[in-house]
């Protein structure tokens, strides 16, 4: 008898607008049966100030919903604001999602978690890093169900990144400015069109990949429902949902249902194929395949 | 100037090893034949017994052998990536190149008074996280991810003290952080992180069309060269894709990095080491660049003006760029 899995929203990874990143929380708040939430911008530090003023209505409505806050901080900090920025997050006293090693530098032993921009990939860096004050460590999208295995074992704390368009890349130049011909220091925000990301198509017009700002994705919508009892078999303690503009508490109720037992993967990939998806469904890095590849059954 | 500047150069063959030895690298960095290193092709990186003349010879003739063990541990069988760093330090490195932090801290373990450089696979792109490095794990140099400003480059080095820097001067360059980059995985299967290789040879292919050449990659189409034009090397980040209705080199042009005339000041707010890319590279490039910037080096050491025309020569006719150096990418 393995353990329940628990269920992980990601933090928004787009720069949606205000009123629909407050009413997406309020939504989660009140209907999704998860367990744990993450919040907080990860991509893009300019884009930060435009939820400052209403996180910490949402992180209350979040925890009356029952819901466990977490704060994950910025993938890629470079200039000196932005790792003041992480200071002040930790120094508020949120519990903090680490997404870089300066992050885990400044929380200094402090129990945190770690999201998937963070190198792990075996079982002695995961060990370091649990070590370091990790309570729970969600794994980079490409590895394989065979290295999850091994790194699973015995230690409680392994999340998989489970549902979304899985994270590839970052960079310090924003892809987004640069289509738009602009300078990422006066972008005006023109990443704010694409809720899901801007697809971005091969020259035969074969859609591949989707832009996020100074973040790269896969076009494909990554999904777990075809291992989730092989991962939990294998000892992993959550699945990480990150968000898209398509109903994630469906999505969340879908995942829950699978994890109980109250539905095959069958049904749970018929559940999740008729929402509005931005792109296939995929498993394939979990296969130890390209990442692009569509799923089967 | 208080410490002469070490130039630090590229072997992806025991030739190509003396070959940038004799054109005065001041130190060599190369990797063992398989996937603990982050150029993971067939017929390149040494076995045992070429790391051990690799080193002789280098050692002979003065210079320093960094051996790169940059990619990330496989779940299972970290015991490769181990026996790795055990063997290098044997052969007598003097330093080790490394990325993943698990193998750091083994290293250190292991090897209590082991020299450790940090790859730029591990991305430490912030003072906080060279510290984390530093003082947990004793790195002695970083080497920068070419996302950062000089002036970045110019905070970050004054900060790491006592740890020293290693910047990129010359060829190839990543437009996505290094060592966080999943694109050739997501395309082939096959990653940096992993397997030491970014869109691998054995994963394009070409077709031929009525007017053009096609390259792919993972069977996806990368680039199309008109009859006649150049083809260079499809790589991912440097292809060109349709968003918004609008063909472009939407990641990176395809060009390559030249900091050449940063050189002076990278050196001013106190680099330690100028790197030049490519261990796939002939033994004629290595040999007439690793010269080139020898010259310069040496140049600026005794106050001497540097001869930045015979180092722009070198991408003539090629497009080249500063990258991220000189802020154009803000």
């Amino acid at each position: 008898m393995t353990a329940r899995l628990s269920l992980t929203l990601g933090p928004v990874l787009y720069n949606w607008p205000k009123p629909r990143w407050v009413d997406f929380y309020n939504r989660i708040a009140d209907e999704a049966p998860v367990d744990r939430v993450c919040i907080g911008e990860v991509v893009c530090s300019k884009r930060k100030p435009f939820i400052d003023d209403v996180i910490l209505d949402v992180v209350d409505r979040l925890e009356r919903g029952g819901k466990e806050v977490f704060y994950a901080t910025l993938a890629l900090p470079t200039t000196k604001r932005e790792v003041r920025d992480i200071g002040d997050i930790i120094q508020a006293g949120y519990m903090i999602e680490a997404n870089d090693i300066a992050t885990v530098h400044l929380l200094n032993g402090r129990p945190h978690v770690v999201g998937p921009f963070i190198n792990i990939y075996n079982e002695d860096t995961l060990a370091l890093h649990l070590k370091l004050g990790a309570t729970r460590i969600c794994l980079p999208p490409e590895l394989p169900l065979e290295s999850i295995r091994t790194m699973a074992k015995g230690n409680q704390a392994v999340e998989v990144f489970a549902f979304g368009r899985p994270p590839l890349a970052l960079s310090a130049r924003c892809y987004a400015a640069r289509q738009a011909n602009m300078a990422k220091d006066s972008c005006q925000f023109v990443c704010e069109a694409h809720s899901d990301g801007m697809d971005v198509c091969t020259l035969d017009g074969v859609p591949f990949l989707a832009v996020n700002g100074i973040q790269t994705q896969g076009y494909v919508v990554s999904t777990a429902v075809n291992h989730v009892a092989a991962l939990s078999e294998a000892g992993v303690v959550s699945l990480r949902l990150s968000p898209q503009t398509c109903d994630m508490v469906r999505v969340v109720e879908v995942y829950r249902d699978l994890a109980d037992g109250n539905t095959t993967p069958k049904e749970a990939g018929e559940a999740l194929a008729v929402l509005h998806l931005p792109g296939p469904l995929s498993d394939g890095f979990l296969r130890g395949l390209p990442g692009c590849t569509a799923e089967v059954d | 100037m208080t410490t002469p500047l070490e130039l630090v150069c590229p072997a992806g063959t025991p030739a190509g090893l003396r070959t940038a030895v004799d054109a005065g690298a001041h130190s060599i960095y190369c990797g063992y034949r398989d996937e603990t290193n982050a150029r993971n092709f067939p017929g390149l990186n040494f076995d045992r017994a070429e790391m051990r003349d690799a080193v002789a010879y280098s050692h002979d003739h003065g210079a320093k052998i960094l051996i790169a063990l940059n990619t990330f541990m496989r779940a299972g069988s970290t015991d490769l990536w181990k026996r790795g760093v055990d063997d290098a330090v044997a052969a007598g490195a003097d330093a080790l190149i490394l990325a993943d932090v698990g193998l750091v801290e083994y290293a250190r373990k292991a090897h209590p008074k082991q020299r450790l450089h940090l790859s730029v696979q591990a991305a430490a792109a912030t003072p906080e996280a060279i510290a984390f490095y530093r003082d947990r794990f004793g790195i002695s140099r970083v080497v920068l991810p070419r996302v950062l400003t000089v002036e970045e480059i110019a905070r970050l080095t004054a900060n790491a003290a006592p740890c020293e820097t290693e910047v990129f001067v010359f060829g190839g360059l990543c437009v996505m952080a290094e060592g966080r980059c999943m694109l050739s995985s997501y395309a082939t299967g096959k990653s940096p992180n992993m397997t030491g290789v970014c869109s691998p040879p054995s994963h394009v292919s070409y077709r031929e069309e009525s007017d053009a050449l096609v390259a792919c990659v993972g069977g996806f189409t990368v680039e199309r060269f008109e009859r006649g034009e150049p083809a260079g090397y499809p790589t991912l980040c440097k292809g060109r894709f349709e968003a918004q209705g609008a063909v472009s080199h939407l990641f990176e042009d395809p060009v390559s990095l030249n900091a050449v005339e940063l050189l002076p000041r990278l050196a001013e707010i106190g680099v330690t080491a100028f790197k030049i890319e490519g261990r796939q590279r002939g033994r004629a490039y290595i040999s007439t660049v690793v010269r080139a910037f020898r010259k310069a080096i040496d140049a600026m050491a005794v106050g001497d003006k540097v001869d930045f025309g015979e180092l722009r020569a070198l991408t003539e006719g090629q497009r080249d760029t500063t990258g991220a150096y000189k802020k154009a990418w803000r």
